[in-house]
């Protein structure tokens, strides 16, 4: 015979005005195998808890349910003062009825009944409980940081300066990001090169921290704690090993005219190159599409000149498994490429803003290239048609942002800053240049933000017209503007030399492939979706992924680094410990009944069912069946339903558990 | 008072742990008030629910059942709630031809932000379920296969 002890608690009054509980603990007193029902004022207080570890001593429980609030509230302190007491956690069961009787429903009678019901059916649950030991899974004490930008070198060197190694994976030939290629930042004017790069450094020389650039995540294995991810790194043609970097092969390679991707198209460069001066590593890489020698078998030349003889034009795409603990993903952003080909045929918008048609309508990533010092105009302000200096620019803020009919409904959040820093560093650069910003709204929340934008307004006469801009046309090399002054109340016509589009910020792309392969999720734009958005800000719902930067959502710089010191800390909580206790609420597969049809596999959202083969000491396959790797299963319970044999169970709401419950209420 | 009046109609509710059984407790929070009639099973996932459960439910005596999840998108575990809205699309017809009541079982996307949503969701049904009176077609078909 069980015996169950059934815990009612007043909460205060919270509880006892519209439930009475001693009727509960009478009437659930009777029930077969409850041995003692007792109410209490605050059951999770020292007392409360002091009664219930008494009570297990006591009178020899093997189940304990305590009817009080919510399960999401006190099940984690209920649980522990049971295993205080001897008691298995995992028999201990709670029943509701705060947040889901007393607090909802007025009639005391009727609540009561239902409090009762509530109770019945948790000791229906407990009498069917088991008893679960956590999951203890090893941890390999290295990480991955996916990304090589802002975010992604903060999280690396962070983690790295903590003591544990870090695989920093970076898609293009050098780390940096966006960052590296901005001019300045916003509120303080630092030139962003000059407070990045010695970072850049610091990650290629750090004695923690592998780095694979111009690599891709191919492949993730395994879980929390144990990952196994295989990277390609893509052909390179360059050994930058051998590699000196003294760049004698791009200054003799006769391939130039290749549009920069650094310099956002703004600038050309050769085919093999090196992406900006400051690149880490300070390493070219041949563009196999532009190489005269790759493309066409002559050329050569950088070979020739090559002193240590790194070039290798039969280089290939490499895979590299990488074991780590834990992965953070800091893969940044894009701009929304306006006027090109969508893959969503509703963000095909903005064609009237003639990007793409006029030279001189560019994004705000090409312009902060012109106004950059290092960019291809070596900081002059030069209209890209023809080269002039323009006299008037017009800026657009929310270029696809705040647009449910043609762009993205959320706001980029950064644009009014850059924008109103953009008007600033033009008028510094052109005295008597006129920089015009259309606006929808100016959202400047941040420290010394606002004081920033009024100072692009008053001391560097930035002129704002709060309104939309209707079309851009092109007329005897000006762009004619047509927007309309909302506050004014009249429509505007502006003769601008060159108009910049503050265009919004979209995850960059391959993201949602990557978040597929960690079992990350994402929102119907593609950012990663976080565990919880206040309380779990850098947790993903994947065990063992964490996100940091612009992939998680539009943000700033400074958000950017403090999200990826965050991500960093919590990857230092998971290393501090030799082994993780993961719940033990995962499925389980009875492995003689299993009918191996692999409905399971693949239904699991997160592959942690595998087929596997029984064998007899000859090694002679007896059968076939499913078999879940606890390490990896989440306790969702989706391959229970749909196993056709009933032969996979989820502990904590197995079959027997919840058919009680419903069984309780007839 | 008739007796169309005083029928409490019992309600099975098979919820998610993560949104709707969260969106059920913020209702409490809230205070906000709704009819005393639904019996909540607590379940980690819709992806969980085995069909089956809500034939077991009316075959307790329910009158009606709710099934409530993650809206689409944003499930705990991915894509639970996606197998759940899959299978329930082929459970459905099945039970339609098996002569099941269709107006007794609800199925919603309740988030942990949306109690008043619960509360809404769980007043309507007591509503229209008092409205159709108590599940007799089904108990009758039980008990003439037990006899």
């Amino acid at each position: 015979m069980a015996r169950i002890g059934v815990f009612i608690c007043w909460c205060g009054e919270n509880i006892a005005r519209n439930v009475d509980v001693e009727k509960v603990a009478e009437e659930v007193g009777t029930l077969p195998g409850v041995r003692c029902s007792v109410t209490y004022k605050y059951l999770c207080s020292d007392p409360g808890q002091a009664l219930i570890r008494e009570k297990i001593v006591d009178e020899r429980l093997d189940g304990v349910v305590v009817a009080s609030c919510s399960p999401h509230m006190h099940l984690k302190t209920f649980r522990t003062a049971a295993q205080n007491a001897g008691l298995n956690a995992y028999l201990v069961e709670m029943a509701n009825v705060r947040e889901h009787c007393s607090w909802v429903h007025e009639d005391r009678d009727k609540a009561t009944v239902k409090a009762i019901d509530l109770v019945r059916m948790a000791v229906a649950k407990v009498l069917r409980s088991h008893a679960l030991e956590p999951i203890r899974v090893p941890v390999t004490k290295r990480a991955m940081v996916i990304g090589g930008g802002v975010a992604g070198i903060q999280a690396a060197l962070d983690i790295a300066d903590a003591g544990y190694h870090v695989v920093l994976v970076e898609r293009d030939p050098s780390i940096g990001g966006k960052m590296a290629g901005l001019s300045e930042t916003f509120p303080t004017l630092d030139c962003s090169q000059c407070i990045l790069t010695p970072r850049m450094v610091e990650v290629g020389q750090h004695a923690n921290i592998t780095l694979h650039t111009y690599s891709e995540v191919e492949a993730v294995e395994g879980y929390l704690g144990n990952f196994k991810v295989s990277i390609r790194k893509k052909a390179r043609y360059v050994d930058i090993n051998k590699c000196n970097g003294c760049g004698e092969c791009w200054n003799v390679c006769p391939s130039k005219k290749n549009l920069s991707e650094f310099d956002f198209n703004m600038g050309m460069r050769k085919a093999i190159y090196v992406p900006f001066p400051q690149a880490v590593p300070a390493r070219p890489v041949i563009d196999n599409d532009a190489c005269i020698k790759l493309t066409k078998g002559k050329c050569g030349l950088c070979e020739k000149k090559c002193q240590p003889g790194a070039i290798n034009f039969d280089d290939k795409d490499e895979l590299v498994t990488e074991e780590v603990g834990a992965v953070v993903i800091a893969t940044g952003y894009k701009p929304y490429d306006i006027g090109k080909e969508q893959e969503n045929a509703q963000l095909s918008g903005y064609g009237e803003y003639g990007y793409d048609e006029h030279k001189d309508v560019i994004d705000s990533l090409q312009f902060e290239r012109i106004v950059s010092a290092s960019g291809p105009t070596g900081g002059q302000i030069q209209r890209p048609s023809d080269g002039g200096e323009p006299k008037t620019v017009v800026f657009i803020s929310c270029v696809g942002s705040r647009d449910d009919a043609k762009g993205l409904s959320y706001c980029s959040k950064i644009c009014c800053m850059y924008t109103a820093k953009h008007a600033m560093l033009y008028k510094h650069k052109v005295h008597d240049g006129v920089a015009h910003v259309f606006y929808m709204d100016i959202r400047s929340g941040g420290k010394s933000y606002d004081e920033f934008v009024r100072r692009a307004i008053e001391q560097d006469e930035a002129q704002y017209h709060r309104g939309r801009v209707s079309k851009i046309t092109g007329e005897n090399g000006k762009l004619i503007v047509r927007g309309v002054d909302t506050l004014a109340g009249e429509p505007v016509t502006i003769e601008a030399d060159l108009v910049v589009l503050a265009t919004a910020m979209r995850p960059a792309d391959g993201v949602r492939d990557l978040a597929r392969k960690l079992n990350v999720g994402y929102d119907e734009f593609g950012f990663l979706s976080e565990s919880h958005p206040k309380l779990r800000p850098v947790e993903t719902n994947a065990a063992g992924v964490f996100v940091c930067g612009a992939c998680q959502g539009p943000k700033d710089i400074p958000e950017a680094v403090a999200q990826a010191s965050a991500a960093a800390a919590k990857v230092q909580v998971m290393f501090s410990r030799d082994e993780l206790a993961r719940e033990p609420e995962v499925a389980r597969v009875d492995e003689q009944i299993c009918a191996a049809c692999f409905t399971c596999v693949r239904t699991c959202p997160y592959t942690a069912i595998e087929e596997a083969e029984i064998r007899d000491r000859n090694d002679k396959l007896v059968k076939r069946t499913a078999r879940v790797n606890p390490g990896l299963c989440m306790g969702c319970g989706t391959c229970l339903a749909v196993c056709p044999s009933k032969s996979i169970d989820l502990e904590g709401f197995t079959e027997q558990q919840v058919y009680a419950e419903v069984e309780s209420l007839v | 008072m008739n007796e169309q009046d005083q029928f409490e109609p019992k309600i099975i509710a098979y919820v998610c742990n993560w949104c709707t059984y969260l969106g059920a407790d913020l209702a409490g929070t809230n205070r906000l008030q709704y009819p005393p009639n639904v019996r909540i099973v607590r379940l980690p996932c819709t992806g969980r629910i085995d069909f089956n459960l809500i034939i077991k439910a009316f075959e307790m005596r329910a009158d009606a059942v709710l099934v409530s999840g993650c809206h689409p998108g944003d499930c705990h575990y991915t894509a639970g709630n996606y197998h759940a809205r899959r299978r329930w699309m082929l459970f459905r017809s099945l039970l339609d031809i098996l002569g099941i009541d269709m107006e007794r079982i609800h199925f919603t996307w309740i988030s942990a932000a949306e109690g008043r949503k619960w509360q809404q969701v769980v007043t309507e049904i007591v509503d229209k379920t008092r409205q159709l009176g108590p599940y007799e077609d089904y108990r009758n078909v039980c008990e003439a296969l037990v006899c």
